[in-house]
């Protein structure tokens, strides 16, 4: 038995050091927070060191959805559309601090932060963040991923896994 | 699961059923920002495209009429977030009009400073973007590096890389810290040495004048027809630029000429920008030159804070202080509108003031707006992949659109 | 100079002209902005139009104060245009016959102030979406008025 759960979390951390060094993300720009993103992107900061460069900008081949920038509610049908078209499993990020709650616009047409909308994984405060808190929320989530639990055998059914 | 659609075009009506209907979403890998252009397509030849905008829509003008003058600041650098000391001194020159404030020689040389400062590192973000989208990684790369040494370098000087709200009410927040003019000659150079590469990358590219060159053309009276201004309509061939027409700032005293360009397509704004790129580095030359000593600020107790160490020692500053951060400026009653030449076209200001803290009404005429209703004429007629680098040659910054 | 010439060859057209930091506004009734504008674009070229936007007083009679502003490509100078009119106006002439840039100003306008423009058929709602209720630069629509189009979680 002890051996089964060798192997178990053996298996876990193989299936999450292979996700996490390999994320698709899904940056969904909108606002002055985009500036911020290609800068991460491009050759000072870089995300290409983590696996985690080439985006992919359609939902279905991408599993990180970075909501960079304001949420406004026009726009809310449209990520609520794109998120549930990613396929499991899939990780949102907050990149900014108007999508992690409205940042400071507080009126009519700004949703109050995109979790009303869909479940956040990581949020990044900031306006806009500069690219060492987008790297460091970035290796945050890899340590989140890389703890997941994956049960797939009967007797790991008794804490199930919260992905 | 039921998705509300939150605009409505009359395209899906009135289509012809043999072409498609095509929504290019608005959230898009053309990185300016949110935009959806929904096209009936022949094959692949745009026949009618339908543009909407919009989805950034964040309130700026009921956000202005519930701040003090000073708290609108944030907000401005927030439109064009691109070139945001070019907002942020576009809106302080209308409040000091009504004011009637008279700006400190150096303040005036530094803001012209900046402003042209802000120029270069726009053109350079719209020009990284658009030939990224088609294609030209390298070209983009190396503008993104100049781009983020011209963000550390403002950093050093505001405290923040995007968004600096560095303009107050009669002056600058602050003075230049040591080495900062050195450090800007380095950047400078090497602005120039990598700018060379690109020219020689993009220009005679065959591919790249192939995809520009006569795409998106426009005569002179369709471009002023449909309100555009700045680059745009000087690649069209007419010279018209806020800096020479109705000089604000130091202008008036700078040495520079108005690239114009030939047919209004896409070749011709790329290459406007980059001659215009370089008149602004010609221009930030001439002003590290003749930058004047003095105070940054005026010295109107009605309007700047008082120094930090004056307000911890004595009362009649402290009152000040207090005064001024929790009533704000108290501006006389009036309206003004005030233009400058921002890096996408005619930025403006429409304020109207009934003698309080608080704007009555605070009005953007945005370029980006403008650019807007105008775009679908460029589009019909062309083909798909046209609509990209179109679209990325327009410069349209969500912020600035949508307000 | 072009600003007297302006005054001088428009007496009558106009109800009042005054100068605001060095730009010319001339004050209309409804009935002479067609005319006006017209009489603008095609003697003194003033052929781009750079702005329609509108100013909310609830506590006067004609509610909202309509500011067109517009540019000379010859003079290269600027002029204002205002006129009041009444909540529920519904005969503001349209100028997207004379200007395509006022498509977009004028569904702008109508949106935020609901100013309705006659023979303009295409007022679509264009910074907000479609199921919006309400104008929200009026003075009396609260600022944190949301109408979300999504229903929230939890």
């Amino acid at each position: 038995m002890a051996m089964m759960e060798f192997v178990t979390t053996r298996k876990d951390e193989l299936i999450g050091w292979v996700r996490k060094f390999s994320i698709f993300p899904y940056p969904f720009v909108t606002a002055c927070c985009g500036m911020e993103f290609m800068s991460v992107a491009s050759t000072l900061y870089d995300t290409d060191r983590f696996g985690a460069a080439l985006p992919r900008f359609t939902p279905r081949q991408s599993d990180l959805l970075m909501v960079v920038g304001t949420i406004t509610h026009k726009e809310a049908p449209v990520i609520k559309k794109v998120y549930d078209q990613m396929a499991e499993p899939k990780w949102v990020m907050a990149f900014g601090a108007c999508a992690t709650s409205g940042g400071f616009y507080r009126n009519y047409s700004v949703v109050q932060g995109i979790d009303k909308v869909i479940p956040v994984d990581i949020y990044i405060p900031g306006c806009p963040p500069r690219p060492e808190m987008v790297i460091d929320a970035i290796m945050k989530l890899q340590d989140k991923i890389a703890g997941e639990r994956h049960p797939i055998l009967p007797f790991e059914e008794q804490n199930p896994a919260k992905t | 699961m039921d998705y509300k659609s939150p605009v409505s075009s009359p395209l899906e009506h009135t289509a012809d059923p043999n072409h498609v209907v095509v929504n290019v979403g608005p959230s898009h890998p053309a990185t300016h920002g949110t935009i959806q252009v929904i096209a009936e397509l022949d094959g692949e030849t745009v026949i009618k495209a339908d543009v909407h905008c919009g989805y950034l829509h964040r309130g700026f003008e009921k956000e202005a009429e519930h701040h003090t003058y000073h708290k609108v600041i944030p907000y401005t650098d927030r439109l064009n977030y691109c070139s945001a000391l070019n907002n942020n001194f576009a809106y302080a020159e209308t409040v000091e009009k009504l004011l009637g404030v008279e700006l400190t020689p150096r303040c005036i040389w530094l803001r012209t400073l900046l402003s042209e400062y802000n120029r270069l590192a726009d053109h350079v973000c719209c020009l990284a973007a658009t030939v990224m989208e088609l294609g030209a990684m390298t070209a983009f790369l190396y503008m993104m590096t100049i781009r983020d040494y011209i963000f550390e370098h403002l950093n050093h000087l505001t405290g923040a890389r995007l968004t600096y709200s560095y303009v107050r009410i009669g002056g600058l927040a602050n003075d230049l810290p040591e080495g900062w003019l050195e450090r800007l000659e380095e950047i400078l150079k090497f602005y120039e040495d990598y700018i060379e590469r690109i020219h020689g990358l993009l220009d005679r590219n065959r591919i790249f004048i192939d995809r520009t060159r006569g795409v998106g053309a426009m005569t002179p009276e369709h471009a002023l027809n449909w309100g555009y201004t700045g680059p745009i309509l000087r690649s069209t061939g007419l010279d018209i630029d806020l800096r020479k027409d109705s000089p604000y700032l130091a202008y008036d005293q700078l040495e520079f000429d108005v690239p114009v360009g030939i047919q209004g397509d896409n070749y011709d704004r790329y290459y406007v920008r980059m001659r215009e790129m370089d008149e602004s580095v010609s221009m930030i030359r001439q002003c590290m030159k003749q930058l004047p000593g003095g105070p940054v600020s005026v010295a109107n107790p009605g309007v700047t804070l008082p120094a930090k160490d004056k307000v911890y020692t004595q009362i009649h500053s402290l009152i000040h202080h207090f005064k001024l951060v929790s009533d704000g400026v108290k501006v006389p009653s009036g309206e003004v509108y005030t233009a400058h030449e921002a890096p996408n076209g005619e930025l403006g200001f429409y304020l109207v003031s009934d003698g309080g803290s608080r704007p009555y009404k605070l009005h953007v005429r945005s370029p980006s707006f403008a650019h807007m209703g105008g775009m679908h004429t460029l589009l019909e007629g062309y083909q798909l992949a046209d609509i990209i680098a179109t679209f990325g040659s327009m410069n349209m910054i969500g912020g600035e659109c949508d307000r | 100079m072009v600003y007297e010439k302006l005054k001088s060859e428009l007496t009558g057209q106009y109800q009042r002209a005054w100068d605001s930091f060095g730009m010319l506004v001339l004050d209309v009734s409804l009935e002479q902005l067609l005319p006006l504008v017209n009489r603008l674009k095609d003697d003194f070229s003033f052929d781009l139009l750079l702005d329609i936007t509108a100013v909310d007083y609830p506590e006067r009679e004609l509610r909202f104060d309509l500011v067109y502003h517009l540019f000379s490509s010859e003079s290269r100078k600027r002029i204002r245009l205002k006129l009041c009119i009444a909540e529920d106006e519904s005969q503001v002439p349209t100028v997207t016959r004379l200007y395509g840039s006022a498509n977009y100003l004028e569904r702008e306008v109508h949106e935020m102030y609901g100013v309705r423009f006659a023979d303009n058929d295409d007022l679509r709602p264009i910074l907000l979406y479609e199921g919006f209720e309400g104008h929200p630069l009026r003075k009396d629509y609260p600022m944190d008025l949301e109408q979300p189009l999504v229903d929230y979680r939890k």
